[in-house]
């Protein structure tokens, strides 16, 4: 059992009145992908926003390595490892695809170089280096993927935490994406992929916890959730409706 | 113990204050003080509504009380024209040129009317003290006094009651309009505009409004300043002077009348004290009351950004509520289309931005009395497609038509005209509010006073009529116990059905719910769907997306399903549980 | 109106539209990075030209303690806020930066002062006094604000305005102050004599201007300061601290505006509330350029210049009428094309 690299311990985030996340526990290994999937509005997005500290939880801890980071900014939270690509992308619209990845290198660590990082990058996206002139705000929809995820990398992180990667994106961008996800567990990074398309994500990942309305409901090894009844339910309501 | 009476407190201490011309031993410089505080005064309450209440601020006010001041002393000594006789061309000077500024800038974003009124105000003031009509920088003297009843009023102790009389005048005039159909619509520029707009509030007019009355209020402190002093100069219709009454509206306390008159009455004061007290600290003479002031206006809005009314009012006993809701004429009610009739009627609407299709061709109807739910994936274009019925967003291409007349391409006001009410998702209340006045906005179509009116409350049978049908409303949502609750401090459910009240309160043929059920807890939104039940057994015609499937399949008539800017799918909830498509679009999948 | 007169009156122009050119891109950067509408923009301006000006005639200028007492407020303000800050290398960096750097730089003036060193120096020196109080600023006022609305930041900024003048007062006194021009060398093209003064003024603010690009254009903590104003989360996301981006954009605003000061000194007689007006023209140039462009307000500063230097030929006692409505034809436009602004905060 390789070592444990996050834990998500008892967590709830509120939006003033609102619970958006309700106690949710969750641990991921080093080189590992963990996915949480469920329908939008489950409270998936919020528990990764917290994760990387541009939420408060209102209750329970994040731990890094075993340290709890609730008196970590975001900025130290990346220089610590974690790199969050925000479901909106939040690229830097207005300036080249090079200035981005560079900005993504803001807080890598010593000693690692940022050219050769952007080396890295380009040979994982060689749509990006095509593109490195351009305006991110130009980008089409996928390309705006690659580039959040090349910035989100060039940071060197640990654990890269990516808010529905699939979103509005074509079937086969999202096949793509995906396999680069995998691809890049094999570099050691461990990710934490929020998905909607549930299918999709537990096929690439090692484990699987299916979020409804704001809770941890199932949680399982990736292929066993696959082939569960009870993921499918939790999408489309299928069980009764009476016992409240 | 003895009970402490703030209240009483407070009317003795107005008494007092009122009684002190009358006392030959009051000194003179109370009297001058008390007289600058009141001229101060309207001037700071028209701030106070402009910055507190409606979100939007101006250093030019000092600027509008020169225009006042001028426009009186030219008219007075030039035209011997009679005081009285010119306050009405003053008022609708200052009216004219607040709007002429305002329409510039209502419509661009907010910091613009505040630089704006700068720009106003410095031109303003250079041009006072340049133009040879008005005596450049000597000003204009001789101005003739106020005469009451054939008397001249020369000295401070007999205009004192002229002046306050024009301060009670500013303070009931803004509290009858602050607590009227215009005032909600005000109350909402502040973080609720686009709630407002929803219900048909003009927002730019509203806000135009505002920036008049706080205009006009200084017009008329400049007349009588002009009155009193019998001169006027430059000098006291400066850019710092605007300055300065802002940072009474500020020390006094946003959004309260009586905050006002506090700034107004402390900031003077302790100046006249700064002026005394820094200059023997620093050895030398000069202005040095700003530092304290900048920094007095740094901390407060660093630590009590309300102001200091809002201490204040801590002492003070809660103002007693009005338990009841008279009773008020019913308004009239649209009449609405027979069961199963098409109501709303959506055909190949498209939506592109930029180069990205958000709604492709998507083609639905909702037919009077049922409940339809709008469904998709995160993405899938719900959204869009309900702020394009809504009118937040303009069409590509396809039509969308309410009872067969055509709305796409509307204004969403007029669209809320035609009788399509909405929620939010995130729920839009003014917290601060009280649920009832929530939820009269939602009926502001369905009155028309305007500000004079409320101002002299000469509307209180058609602000009755609202009120009461706000209150039915709420009661038939179940919420009959909360009318005069603060909207914050409601629960989340409760807000949800606080929203729907209001969306009922505008008589809507269509009530487009957006995504009612989330964040509710399983109690909260079996309460919920219980109420939309009854409401379309009521008649009521709803249209909602929502992403709650248990909450969605057990209410509905109909579903309607988007997958990537498309309609993928249509039909009872029976039949889209079995659809195969709509279970891939759920749970995606790679090959 | 001949020639002559019409190209002097265009070189006035465009010496002034240089100064209100860096006053506006102060204000842009302030604005993008932070979103503070920073009215006393204009003091940074004053207090570098009577800081200078003080210094010429020997004497230690005011603004030397405050940047200390500010300094020791920031500390202070950080010290009970900021935990972490309170041990180990980050104490010993906030108090270097806090008090030693601006108490080292008041000693230098209180002990250089009556030695009536040489003008670079002078100029140093003030460029070392001013500098610090943006970044002190930000931290004291602006960064408590940090979430609080665009209207909240502004009322704030007119509160430092307010401080900032009455203190120019208390350390500058009433008087009017010039400093000696920084070439005394004149320059003959054809009708027009150019000073050495203005080809200062050109060539200083032509040099930081390139300076700015590249900062901007080339440089990674340039970047972050653009990427913190296209895109906060987006900046915060990848480690920019948004706290450092703002007292770098107050201390460049600082600098900026401290060498405009230097740069005016000696064509202008300064008083201690000059900087607000020649702050306010800076803001027309910056508000036409819709507070984003910084080319835009570069050109629109020099418009605003010229507009100024005829408008004083024409009809002088209007000239900053003049000036000051020429916002109202830019705002009209802006108003009829722009369909919705939304400000929810």
């Amino acid at each position: 059992m390789t070592a444990l690299l996050f834990s998500i311990r008892n967590v709830s985030v509120s939006y003033g009145k609102i619970e958006a996340v309700r106690d949710v526990s969750l641990d991921i290994p080093a080189g590992t992908i963990v996915t949480v999937v469920g329908a939008n509005g489950a409270g998936k997005s919020t528990l990764l926003n917290a994760a990387m500290g541009v939420l408060a939880p209102a209750a329970g801890q994040f731990l890094l390595d075993g340290r709890p980071l609730a008196d970590t900014s975001v900025e130290d939270r990346v220089a610590a490892g974690l790199s969050l690509v925000p479901e909106r992308r939040e690229l830097f619209a207005t300036m080249p695809v090079e200035d981005n990845l560079r900005l993504g290198a803001y807080r890598r660590p010593r000693g690692r170089s940022a050219t050769q990082g952007l080396e890295e990058v380009y040979a994982l996206f060689p749509r990006l280096k095509e593109r490195r002139r351009q305006a991110a705000g130009t980008l089409s929809g996928g390309e705006r993927q690659m580039l959040a995820m090349g910035r989100a990398l060039m940071a060197c992180p640990r654990l890269l935490m990516l808010d529905e990667p699939s979103l509005g994106l074509a079937p086969r961008v999202v096949k793509d994406i995906l396999r680069l996800i995998a691809e890049l567990r094999a570099t050691g990074v461990a990710i934490l992929l929020v998905e909607q398309n549930a299918r999709a994500a537990l096929q690439v990942a090692d484990w699987g916890v299916v979020m409804e309305t704001g809770s941890a409901t199932l949680a399982g090894p990736a292929a066993e959730l696959a082939g569960d009844p009870r993921v499918i339910e939790s999408y489309l309501g299928l069980k009764d409706v009476e016992p409240v | 113990m003895t009970r402490f009476c703030p209240r009483a407190l407070a009317a003795g201490l107005a008494l007092a204050v009122l009684t002190l011309p009358l006392i030959p031993a009051t000194p003179e410089y109370w009297i001058t003080v008390l007289n600058d505080i009141g001229l101060a005064a309207p001037v700071v309450i028209g701030l106070m509504v402009l910055t507190g209440v409606g979100g939007i601020t101006s250093f030019g006010q000092a600027a509008f009380c020169g225009f006042g001041a001028y426009t009186t002393a030219l008219l007075t000594t030039a035209h011997g024209i009679s005081p009285w006789a010119t306050l009405p061309v003053v008022i609708v000077l200052t009216a004219a040129a607040a709007v002429a500024i305002g329409l510039m800038t209502v419509r661009l974003s907010g910091h613009y009317l505040p630089l704006g009124t700068m720009a106003w105000a410095i031109s303003l003031y250079y041009l006072f003290g340049t133009l040879e009509m008005l005596g450049q920088h000597d000003g204009i003297s001789g101005i003739p006094p106020l005469s009451v009843a054939g008397h001249p009023l020369y000295d401070g102790r007999s205009v004192f009651y002229v002046i306050w009389g024009f301060v009670a005048l500013a303070t009931i005039a803004t509290e009858n309009l602050l607590d009227s159909r215009v005032g909600r619509a005000i109350r909402a520029l502040k973080g609720g505009a686009v709630a407002a707009r929803a219900f048909g509030v003009n927002t730019e007019r509203a806000k135009l409004a505002v920036f008049v009355y706080a205009a006009v209020l200084a017009g008329i402190s400049g007349w009588l300043y002009a009155h009193v002093q019998r001169a006027v100069t430059p000098t006291p219709f400066g850019l710092n002077a605007g300055i300065e009454y802002l940072l009474m509206a500020v020390i006094g306390g946003a959004g309260q009348v009586w905050g006002a008159i506090l700034g107004a009455g402390l900031v003077p004061i302790l100046k006249d004290w700064l002026q005394i007290v820094l200059p023997k600290l620093f050895h030398r003479t000069g202005d040095y009351d700003t530092i304290v002031f900048g920094t007095i206006l740094v901390l407060l809005l660093q630590f009590s950004r309300d102001g200091l009314w809002v201490q204040v009012r801590r002492l003070l006993p809660a103002p007693g509520r009005t338990a009841t809701v008279a009773d008020g004429p019913a308004l009239p009610r649209r009449t609405l289309p027979p069961r199963g009739r098409p109501l709303l009627d959506v055909a190949s609407l498209q939506k592109v931005f930029g180069g990205l299709v958000a709604v492709r061709d998507v083609s639905f109807t909702v037919a009077a009395g049922e409940i339809v739910g709008l469904i998709g994936p995160n993405g899938a274009g719900k959204s869009t497609t309900f702020n394009l019925i809504t009118g937040v967003l303009r069409r590509s291409s396809g039509t969308v038509r309410l009872l067969g007349e055509p709305i796409e391409g509307k204004d969403s006001r007029l669209i809320a005209e035609l009788g399509v009410a909405r929620s939010f998702q995130h729920v839009k209340l003014l917290p601060e509010m009280s649920v009832l006045d929530n939820v009269a906005l939602g009926a502001h179509l369905r009155g028309g006073a305007g500000m004079v009116r409320a101002m002299l409350r000469a509307e209180r049978a058609e602000e009755r009529a609202l009120k009461a049908e706000a209150a039915r409303q709420l009661r038939r949502c179940g919420l009959g116990d909360c009318l005069h609750q603060p909207a914050g401090t409601l629960a989340l459910g409760q807000s949800r059905v606080v929203e729907i009240a209001r969306a009922l309160c505008l008589d809507p043929l269509l009530l487009l719910l957006d995504e009612p059920a989330a964040g509710l807890r399983h109690g909260e939104k079996r309460v919920l769907a219980e109420l939309l039940d009854q409401l379309r057994a009521e008649g009521t015609t709803i249209l909602l997306v929502e992403h709650d499937m248990d909450f969605v399949m057990g209410l509905v008539d109909r579903l309607v399903v988007m997958d990537f800017g498309s309609k993928i799918a249509e039909g009872g909830p029976a039949a889209i549980r079995k659809d195969p498509t709509v279970l891939e679009a759920y749970l995606g999948g790679i090959e | 109106m001949d020639t002559t007169i019409a190209l002097f009156l265009a070189q006035d122009g465009v010496i002034n539209g240089a100064i209100y050119a860096l006053l506006g891109l102060s204000l842009v950067l302030v604005f993008t990075v932070t979103r503070v509408i920073f009215v006393p923009q204009g003091e940074f301006v004053a207090y570098g030209a009577l800081t200078l000006a003080a210094l010429e005639r020997g004497e230690t200028p005011g603004t030397a303690w405050l940047a200390l007492a500010l300094g020791a407020v920031a500390c202070l303000q950080t010290l009970a806020l900021v935990p972490a800050a309170r041990k180990g290398w980050a104490l010993v960096r906030l108090l270097a930066f806090d008090l030693g750097l601006p108490a080292a730089v008041a000693a230098l003036a209180e002990l250089t002062a009556p030695l009536h060193l040489g003008q670079a120096a002078r100029v140093g020196l003030t460029l070392a006094i001013i500098a610090p109080l943006g970044p002190f600023l930000y931290r004291i006022v602006f960064r408590p604000l940090a979430r609080a609305s665009v209207l909240v930041l502004l009322i704030a900024s007119v509160g430092v305005h307010l401080g900032l003048v009455g203190l120019g007062l208390v350390f500058f006194g009433a008087e009017g102050s010039r400093s000696t021009p920084l070439s005394a060398a004149n320059l003959t093209l054809g009708p027009l004599t150019v000073t050495g003064q203005s080809l200062w003024i050109l060539g200083v603010t032509g040099l930081l201007m390139g300076a700015l690009g590249l900062f901007f254009g080339r440089t990674l903590t340039g970047k972050a300061l653009r990427a913190t104003a296209v895109n906060r989360l987006g900046a915060r996301l990848v480690g920019i601290p948004a706290e450092r981006a703002g007292w770098l954009a107050f201390g460049m605003a600082a600098t900026i505006g401290a060498v405009s000061g230097i740069l005016s000194a000696p064509v202008t007689t300064t008083f201690y509330d000059t900087g607000f007006i020649t702050g306010l023209k800076g803001f027309v140039a910056a508000i036409i350029a819709d507070l984003v462009s910084y080319p835009g307000v570069a050109v629109a500063a020099i418009a605003v210049g010229l507009v100024e230097s005829f408008a004083s030929f024409w009809a002088s006692s209007f000239k900053e009428v003049i000036v000051f409505t020429t916002i109202i034809p830019v705002l009209l436009w802006r108003s009829v094309r722009s369909p919705h602004a939304e400000d929810e905060e």
